[in-house]
């Protein structure tokens, strides 16, 4: 395969991604079987999320307890009213409603307006169809199982888990220097950074469970499951609570992604991308201490 | 060699992203014209094998308490057949109507009501999921099927339950998609069709069943969704395949691209 020349920014960032680091300058922070599934795990929350939302659309409206149809009031809900200006947006969240036309409730779908929950932009396929959306989200909910199970049970195995991401007691400690760091943006250096800090340990713990209670909330929504675990129903409280629970899971993992590439942006992007693609992590020296030596 | 290594991992690196990304940039064409129709048909197999390898026949949909019972029980798909044939039938409160069930079987049949509420019933609350996302709950009187399948006797080659319908459905916009109007029909295999708790249903939350919610007979099968849950039934056809019948995919809603396997 041919390589770039170095003359471009495409070159340096090519060579900067895949030169191999040794110590002392870095280390190998991820291992084959976690690089990959982060990547197909990343790929099907994208393709969940974007179903998912066109399956939402089927029934934009989200109930807590057994039941919930029209008659019964949602606690959120992306519905389009008519006005005396002509039909807008609601979204409606408890109390309150938010004119949200043009975005939610209704938005254009090849440059007509159309009663729509989520907008076309955001939804996988962008039309609305139920039927083909269920079938990416099944498609892609069961590779995300597979791809999990294959990541938790390597992950256990290898001690993983056990050693890099639950906290330790000496962690705990640190939460609030931690959250201080954080609120200065500041990352660690040094022999610091080659663990995680106390509150990435915790964002990927949550992140895990969330994934868990999308699958469970997910399989509480089918009747056939319903019959033989029950007490899924009695988890979640219902199904009309388990399809809401699954929405909100959802949104934090939506939030979840949002900080962790903001972080990845923070932290270095090509150092953090190059460590989740070969495995290599450069340590972060302090800049600090070099200029002071 | 180990530059040839180095270089085939950075290949399938880099030819990795470009297949998921080229995947997510097109996954409204791969939606209408391609071959993954087939993959999702495989998954819809292996759902339904997962499942029904948790599922042995007599495992229970989790009936309710009469508390639980919605207020408003949503009807969806049609309210109202309204043809001619079926308005005199509900003007004199379905007196004539008559099931018929025929097909591999060695005795047809053709019950009136009268018929049917005279054999044993059972009772049940049951909660009715919408493949939309909305749920119900109501109690559903009828006959099981179980009973009147033995009646009729079913043939060696018998493999699945056809229910054909009186109502003709033009779609729901809320489901989006293809929708091309048709007659309504739906099918379950044999397991389904004799659970204890795959009903005819005459009866719906106390009374008579009433017009909007499929009256004077609607099938209940409890594990599956509610497009499972066929309405108006007039006739029950044994065969030992459905691909002949409509669209050929065992249902209304399955000719126009939903899972025959409705239990998710």
């Amino acid at each position: 395969m041919a390589l770039p020349t170095r003359s471009n920014w495409l070159a340096r960032a090519w060579h900067s991604a895949f030169a191999p680091i040794k110590e002392p300058e870095g280390f190998y922070r991820h291992r084959a079987l976690v690089r990959l599934t982060h990547w197909i795990n990343a790929l099907c929350i994208l393709i969940l999320l974007g179903s998912g939302l066109n399956i939402f659309n089927a029934y934009p409206r989200l109930h807590w307890g057994l039941y919930g149809t029209d008659a019964d009031q949602p606690f959120f809900s992306l519905s389009a009213i008519d006005t005396p200006t002509g039909p807008q947006g609601v979204t409606q969240i408890g109390p309150w409603h938010f004119n949200t036309t043009g975005v939610l409730g209704w938005s254009k779908v090849d440059g007509e307006f159309q009663a729509r929950g989520w907008p076309d932009w955001l939804t996988i396929p962008s039309f609305q169809d139920l039927a083909d959306a269920r079938h990416w989200h099944f498609l892609f909910a069961w590779i995300l199982v597979l791809n999990g199970l294959a990541y938790l049970g390597y992950s256990l195995w290898s001690r993983h888990i056990q050693r890099d991401i639950v906290p330790t007691r000496a962690d705990i400690g640190t939460i609030p220097r931690s959250i201080v760091d954080h609120i200065k943006l500041k990352h660690p250096t040094g022999a610091a950074a080659r663990r995680y800090n106390v509150l990435q340990k915790l964002a990927y713990l949550g992140v895990t469970l969330l994934i868990t209670l999308m699958v469970l909330t997910g399989l509480t929504m089918s009747p056939g499951i319903n019959a033989f675990f029950p007490w899924l129903l009695d988890l979640f409280g219902g199904r009309q609570s388990a399809r809401s629970i699954h929405f909100i899971c959802a949104s934090l993992i939506v939030l979840f992604v949002i900080v962790h590439l903001v972080e990845v942006v923070l932290a270095g992007p090509i150092n953090e991308i190059r460590s989740m693609l070969t495995g290599d992590y450069r340590i972060p020296q302090d800049h600090q201490a070099k200029d002071a030596s | 060699m180990a530059d040839a290594k180095i270089l085939t991992r950075r290949v399938a690196i880099l030819g990795g992203f470009a297949g998921a990304g080229w995947l997510i940039a097109n996954t409204d064409k791969l939606t209408l014209e391609s071959d993954l129709a087939r993959v999702f048909h495989a998954v819809e197999d292996w759902t339904r094998t997962a499942q029904r390898g948790l599922l042995f026949p007599d495992r229970l949909a989790r009936e309710y308490s009469p508390s639980d019972i919605s207020p408003f029980f949503k009807p969806n798909g049609t309210y109202n057949p309204g043809t001619p044939e079926y308005n005199a039938h509900a003007m004199q409160n379905f007196g004539d109507w008559r099931l018929k069930i025929d097909g591999q079987v060695t005795k047809p049949l053709s019950l009136s009501m009268a018929d049917l509420r005279r054999l044993p019933s059972r009772t049940q609350i049951t909660k009715h999921d919408c493949v939309e996302g909305w749920t119900a709950i109501g109690m559903w009187t009828g006959v099981p099927l179980g009973l009147l399948l033995k009646a009729a006797g079913l043939k060696p080659n018998a493999r699945y339950a056809v229910f054909h319908c009186a109502d003709n459905l033009t779609g729901e916009p809320s489901k989006g998609g293809e929708q091309s109007p048709g007659q309504y029909y739906e099918s379950i295999d044999l397991r389904d069709a004799f659970h204890p708790q795959t009903i005819l249903a005459y009866g719906f939350n106390g009374k008579a069943l009433d017009v909007p919610h499929g009256a004077p007979l609607r099938l209940r099968v409890e594990r599956q969704l509610g497009y499972k849950q066929a309405k108006y039934v007039e006739r029950i056809q044994i065969v030992d395949s459905f691909g002949h019948i409509a669209g050929g995919q065992g249902g209304y809603w399955e000719d126009r691209g939903y899972e025959w396997y409705a239990g998710i």
